[in-house]
């Protein structure tokens, strides 16, 4: 029962935040700092994690090929999907939801208990179009942060793979532009679009209707991460059957 | 003048206001004043529109708020100042943005003038200093002032505080308190306090309404108060040494 009320809590919030829109000249600012915060402030995590993952994911494609007659630019071919259709937008953002979802939920939670939300209500702001509307629209640039991922991603196989001797340069290319669709592109960054959503409006959920003190701000935080890496899982399966089958 | 008629409030099986009938009047510091749990803040946050009352109605100045259309409630709402517990400064903004802000947010005043605005208030509530310092580089009473100065800066109607001299010194209380006054009867606005400080009905309280388990036990003036026989009321007010002690002097000095 309680998970339906959240639910619908959580679809009248995302209604309501719409409403009663905050002047452009503030709303500009308060853009402007969300995107500094929460783009910005996630490149170096993501080009750490992608990195490696990238080489990881080159290592372990050239462990397992055992067959001579397997080419060696699968590992190339390997890298570039499993970074492109899965890593960057869905391991991503999960760790995004440990980032930048705690980070919200905290925040907004923390403005709770403070009482500073209630200051904007009693002055007559939509608190929610303030806090939130800003965030979502700050994460709309999400798709560039996966397209670092991508790229980086991609490069730390190649290092990995040429560098560990599993691989030569020019194989790992020829596998990384063979067979290439350009619409799994398209695939990732549609979900990229939709997990950007869900990353800035559950957290910003948890955070907004809390209630309790400085322990619940604590709780509200892993609720808000467990929240949003489950509906970011569920979504991608949704998003990949009706996408790509 | 705010006139509350019968008000109820309940959260599902909970009743906490059980009809409250009271006015508050313009140009005074009203004070609520009773025992934690007894309804004082559920009671402001009717008051401020934060909680719609489940019966009953709160006019501002004949208003009735609950008839207003959303745009008129917005309207009045910006008459309304409220100075929270916390203080609830924005921790983002420096001390002249949190003043500044709600003329960012309601009018359409140049940045000098709000700049000129600002300065006005933060000199009536004695902070010239300040103006670039971030909330968490003040002191508890500097936060204070700062609230106070971003509640007047719209020159509101109405002014509500949630004990507004709560963790702070007896010395920095009486001088919020005082502010607080100064400020009502200076602006002529209609000022409800919630508070369970003795010090402040001492100081301030013209108007006092005692609350207990959410109904209106007593009320009257700071002078009256001393001289009631409600036994709700002096428990309440000669609950430390220090006010029993005044009580016997005064009883002594009578007879």
């Amino acid at each position: 029962m309680k998970y339906l009320a959240d639910i619908g809590g959580y679809a009248i919030m995302v209604f309501d935040l719409f409403k009663k829109p905050t002047k452009w000249r503030i709303m500009k600012n308060l853009i402007l700092k969300e995107i500094d915060e929460l783009i910005f402030g996630s490149l170096g995590i993501i080009v750490f994690i992608s990195f490696f993952i990238g080489a990881v994911v080159s290592i372990q494609t050239a462990m397992n090929l055992t067959s001579d007659l397997i080419p060696k630019n699968l590992i190339g071919f390997a890298t570039r999907q499993s970074i492109i259709l899965e890593f960057a937008p869905t391991f991503c953002s999960v760790i995004m939801a440990g980032k930048v979802g705690s980070f919200i939920t905290s925040s907004i939670g923390t403005m709770r208990v403070t009482e500073q939300i209630d200051a904007l209500e009693v002055m007559g702001v939509n608190a929610l179009n303030y806090l939130v509307f800003p965030k979502i629209v700050a994460m709309m640039l999400y798709p560039f942060i996966i397209s670092v991922a991508m790229y980086v991603g991609i490069f730390g196989g190649w290092f990995a793979g040429v560098f560990g001797g599993f691989i030569t340069s020019a194989d790992f290319v020829e596998g990384v532009t063979m067979d290439f669709i350009p619409f799994h592109v398209t695939y990732s960054f549609i979900k990229t679009f939709v997990f950007a959503f869900l990353l800035a409006t559950i957290p910003s959920y948890h955070g907004f209707y809390m209630k309790g003190g400085a322990l619940e701000v604590g709780k509200a935080s892993t609720t808000s991460f467990v929240w949003t890496s489950v509906v970011i899982i569920i979504t991608n399966y949704v998003l990949t059957q009706l996408l790509l089958t | 003048m705010i006139e509350v008629e019968n008000i109820h409030k309940s959260f599902g099986d909970a009743h906490i206001l059980k009809g409250i009938t009271t006015t508050f009047d313009t140009g005074k510091t009203n004070l609520i004043i009773g025992q934690s749990g007894s309804g004082k803040t559920v009671f402001l946050k009717c008051l401020l529109g934060l909680f719609t009352p489940t019966e009953g109605a709160i006019k501002y100045d004949g208003q009735n708020f609950s008839e207003l259309s959303s745009q008129d409630q917005r309207a009045l709402k910006e008459d309304m100042g409220m100075v929270f517990q916390g203080s609830a400064l924005f921790d983002g903004l420096t001390v002249a943005g949190n003043v500044m802000f709600p003329l960012e947010m309601f009018t359409k005043l140049a940045k000098s003038e709000m700049e000129d605005r600002v300065n006005i208030v933060l000199n009536r509530v004695n902070l010239v200093d300040a103006h670039h310092k971030f909330p968490s580089e003040i002191s508890g009473g500097m936060q204070k002032r700062v609230a106070i100065a971003r509640a007047i800066v719209m020159n509101p109607q109405y002014l509500f505080c949630d004990e507004p001299n709560s963790g702070l010194d007896p010395r920095t209380a009486i001088v919020i308190d005082n502010l607080i006054k100064e400020i009502t009867e200076e602006y002529n606005i209609t000022t409800v306090i919630n508070t369970h400080d003795m010090n402040s009905v001492m100081e301030i309280g013209e108007k006092i309404l005692f609350l207990k388990d959410g109904l209106k036990e007593w009320e009257g003036t700071k002078n009256e108060i001393f001289k009631t026989d409600n036994k709700a009321v002096t428990d309440f007010v000669y609950s430390s040494e220090l006010f029993k002690k005044v009580r016997q002097m005064y009883i002594e000095e009578r007879n």
